[in-house]
């Protein structure tokens, strides 16, 4: 059934035509599994997962199309199925994640630096906007240059811009082939072995550093990854070693990623900086885990976030505060004024009457 | 606050006296020598590479400094002056089309390499430094830029952001979008503004992939922030032949199907191959229905795996002959018939007009075969070249624009194919952009609360639309006057009654 006559999006029509008569706020939710992440939402609960199913999905196309309420696990599991992938490995929190989630998150997992971010992967998309009217944006084909592309902006929009109701997604065959290496080096050794590695023509995958442990993942064709390790050295890790590995990083299950709430209450905090890959080492209290190649450091840290904050755009990049007993002083970094007032003209242009996710991005809006 | 953009007044008299007021005022902020007003010096700026579409500039301005960008934004804004940026104006769709009563602001003396950072993967350049210098200036890093437009020789990154060029290797590769990673620059009104980052991602809405396509509508680019990539050591190219059209398609979709990324997959047709195989003798296959040239890069291992997959599966597709480059020479020789596809229809018909869609793979045959039946309908030649891999079609229609009956034919045939493309679930320009060719075109792919919503997005940016007014969305008089109704995704209404 096409998407315009589906009950479900015709139920969602009138309820965000309704909320927006009222001007009241609506707190859009899939599976609910990154309520944590970014400002609290607020607003009365709309469920967005009730749109669901998978479209069209067309191997030898390198496209899927699903309904934003479809579960992350099961529109990986069919992929899988036909050897395809989300090369962008979003990370899945928890259970019950939703494709609309994971695209108005816009996250992406540790290979985000060798293939792109989810935004890349994102050809088209059918939002509702705040008068109720269902829009398309792209399409099912990467070279597609008609209009703006609205719907790559909806990618870690974090719903301030409408309901996104379909989305498809450009897909990736598995690799082939992979291994995963690991060497011991202190932070500046490894930043330095990202450098150097990153100007030559290797398979690289995702690069990793915790604790003195430089972790390289290798993919693609078996004969690239062979004579990568070869070049490489290091030491090869077993191949579920790997995967476990690669999985705790990727859903951010990683015990470092999880402060207890004894220690939230300390006034430790996790935070997100990404900066470019060649920014030299942060000088912060606490620990500190780096992903893609040196493009993203993480801290445990109970530095001020004024102190995370100065120190990541310092260094040409931003910080983000993930886990924190509370965020005073706001969850994300902030855009200059000239983009604000851009971002307020968007705001504008597809919710007139402010009622989708007030504030979960910014308070302005 | 601005002044509203001036229309188009009546007398040619205004005009000059417009013309006056706009130099004036320029020569405050921009030496007199980058100020060209009159008809001689202003002629060259009249059209990009689509020759057919052209307007004269009142004035045209090539500034040198930044401050004097910021200068002839804030002068133009304050006066209500349409301002039409353009880099080396080898664009095909008519995007750095002048506006008659604007400014055409000329960013050619942008043209620095600021700075290439190996270990970074990164280069910044300005806006008017061409697409192939910054691969020149990165290859004693073994580093070079990915998207490769047939026009890059000469095309300016900053027209490549504007359009988000693709090229032949967009398929592994990705377009503009996928290897730009900052773009910093003036909004209409003169506020610096920065889009994305050189970290991975920036604070707030993603509003790059807004800016990268926007063809000079949203902001003005003057610097650009580059990913390089590895220079792949080997590439080879196989080149195989298909007796007739469905087997070169279906290919296509198992080459894809098996899992393999050709850096590059390029699909003949017949006709073309004929065209072309004139114009370079690359020793191209004239029987064949169509060529497939399908090319894998890496290390010498990865090719040598990837290039015997590759043939198996073509092979087993029903390939009529396979012949694998040997050296680079021959893989050259190959490629110069594709690449050369442009100049050699140039030569066998006085004009012809370039196509753009884009179309889901699956659809390539049915959408060839359907070319060729409105060729013998509208009575003009059509040689076709695809960017198989992305299912981006350039049907290369061939007319005389001397002839007005031929033109209107052409622009009618050239309607059909791109409506077609939507109906497929395409869209109806692949790379080259809408600009003032497919304004019409526009109206088919985008409900009127879509184009609404663009012009949102427009006056988000820019809110007295300042920069490069009236091209890219149509208005709904335009697609009321044009009168083809909006298809959706293939969701055509009544789609069970036959149409022809």
């Amino acid at each position: 059934m096409s998407l315009h006559e589906a009950p479900a999006l015709l139920r969602l029509v009138d309820q965000v035509r309704d909320a927006a008569a009222r001007r009241s706020p609506l707190d859009i939710r899939g599976g609910g599994t990154k309520a944590f992440y970014g400002e609290t939402p607020r607003g009365e609960p709309f469920d967005a997962a009730s749109l669901a199913g998978i479209v069209c999905y067309e191997p030898s196309e390198l496209v899927v199309t699903a309904r934003a309420g479809t579960p992350l696990d099961e529109l990986e599991s069919v992929l899988a199925a036909r050897g395809q992938c989300l090369a962008f490995e979003p990370p899945r929190f928890a259970p019950g994640g939703t494709v609309g989630g994971m695209v108005a998150a816009g996250l992406s997992g540790p290979s985000r630096a060798a293939v792109g971010s989810l935004r890349d992967f994102v050809m088209g998309a059918s939002l509702l906007n705040g008068r109720g009217e269902l829009l398309h944006f792209g399409g099912q084909v990467m070279k597609n240059v008609a209009g703006y592309d609205v719907s790559r902006v909806l990618a870690g929009s974090w719903g301030v811009l409408g309901v996104l109701c379909e989305v498809s997604l450009k897909v990736l065959p598995v690799a082939t082939a992979a291994e995963t290496l690991e060497f011991d080096r202190d932070e500046a050794g490894a930043l330095a072995e990202f450098a150097s590695w990153r100007s030559q023509p290797l398979p690289l995958r995702a690069l990793a550093w915790h604790r003195g442990r430089l972790v390289v993942r290798l993919a693609g064709a078996a004969a690239a990854v062979g004579s990568a390790c070869a070049t490489l050295g290091g030491i090869a890790v077993a191949p579920d070693d790997a995967r476990d590995f690669w999985q705790a990083l990727r859903d951010q299950r990683h015990v470092f990623f999880r402060p207890t709430p004894a220690e939230l209450s300390t006034g430790l905090a996790l935070w997100r900086l990404s900066l470019p890959a060649t920014a030299p080492p942060i000088d912060l209290p606490g620990e500190q885990m780096i992903e893609w190649g040196g493009a993203l450091r993480w801290w445990r840290t109970a530095a001020p976030a004024s102190a995370v904050r100065a120190a990541a755009s310092g260094m040409g990049g931003h910080a983000t505060l993930v886990r924190a007993a509370a965020k005073p002083d706001g969850a994300f970094a902030r855009p200059g004024a000239a983009l604000m007032r851009i971002h307020l003209g968007l705001k504008r242009a597809f919710d007139p009457e402010g009622v989708f996710n007030p504030g979960r991005l910014y308070a302005e809006f | 606050m601005s002044a509203q953009v001036q229309e188009n007044p009546r007398s040619p008299a205004d005009r000059e006296q417009r013309r006056a007021q706009v130099v004036a005022a320029l020569a405050r902020v921009i030496p007199a020598d980058a100020i060209l007003s009159g008809v001689e010096q202003t002629a060259p700026y009249e059209c990009d590479g689509l020759t057919a579409y052209r307007a004269p500039p009142l004035v045209v301005v090539l500034p040198q400094t930044e401050s004097e960008v910021a200068g002839v934004l804030a002068t133009c804004h304050a006066l209500g002056v349409p301002i039409v940026a353009r880099g080396a104006g080898t664009g095909l769709s008519g995007g750095a089309m002048p506006h008659r009563m604007g400014v055409s602001l000329a960013l050619a003396r942008f043209d620095k390499i600021l700075r290439l950072d190996p270990a970074a993967g990164t280069a910044v350049v300005q806006c008017g430094v061409r697409n192939l210098a910054i691969s020149e200036a990165a290859a004693r890093y073994g580093l070079y830029y990915a998207p490769d437009p047939s026009s890059q020789i000469a095309c300016t990154i900053g027209g490549n952001v504007a359009e988000n060029s693709g090229g032949v290797h967009c398929l592994k590769y990705g377009l503009t979008l996928h290897n730009v990673l900052r773009v910093r620059g003036f909004t209409a009104s003169g506020d610096a503004v920065e889009f994305g980052s050189e970290a991975l991602d920036a604070p707030g809405l993603d509003l790059l992939p807004l800016v990268v396509g926007s063809e000079g509508m949203l902001a003005v680019t003057l610097e650009v922030s580059v990913k390089l990539t590895p220079k792949p050591q080997l590439a080879r190219c196989i080149m195989a032949s298909f007796a007739d059209i469905e087997a070169a398609g279906a290919a296509v979709a198992n080459i894809i199907a098996r899992g393999l990324i050709p850096a590059g997959l390029e699909l003949m047709d017949k006709p073309m191959t004929a065209v072309a195989e004139d114009y370079v003798h690359a020793g191209y296959d004239l029987e064949a229905a169509a060529i497939l040239l399908c090319e894998s890069d890496g290390t010498p291992e990865e090719v040598e795996e990837e290039i015997h997959r590759m043939t198996q599966v073509l092979a087993e597709s029903g390939a009529t002959r396979i012949e694998v480059s040997r050296d680079e020479a021959q893989r050259l020789r190959f490629w110069s018939g594709r690449k050369n596809a442009f100049p050699a229809s140039g030569g066998i018909s006085p004009d012809y007009m370039c196509m753009d869609s884009t179309i889901p793979r699956r659809c390539l045959a049915e959408m060839l075969r359907a070319i060729e039946v409105m060729s013998g309908k509208h009575g003009l030649r059509c040689v076709n070249v695809f960017h198989a891999g992305d299912g981006n079609l350039h049907p290369l229609i061939l007319f005389d624009a001397n002839d007005p009956d031929q033109m209107r034919r052409c622009e009618a045939f050239g309607a059909e194919i791109l409506e077609m493309s939507v109906r497929l679930g395409g869209t109806v320009t692949g790379e080259h952009g809408v600009g003032v060719e497919k304004l019409n075109s526009m109206c088919v792919q985008f409900s009127p609360e879509e184009r609404e919503a663009f012009f949102a997005v427009k006056r988000a940016f820019d809110p007295d639309g300042i920069l490069n007014p009236d091209k890219v969305i149509p208005t709904l008089q335009r697609c009321a006057e044009y009168g083809k109704m909006h298809v959706h995704h293939g969701e055509l209404k009544f789609a069970e009654l036959p149409r022809f």
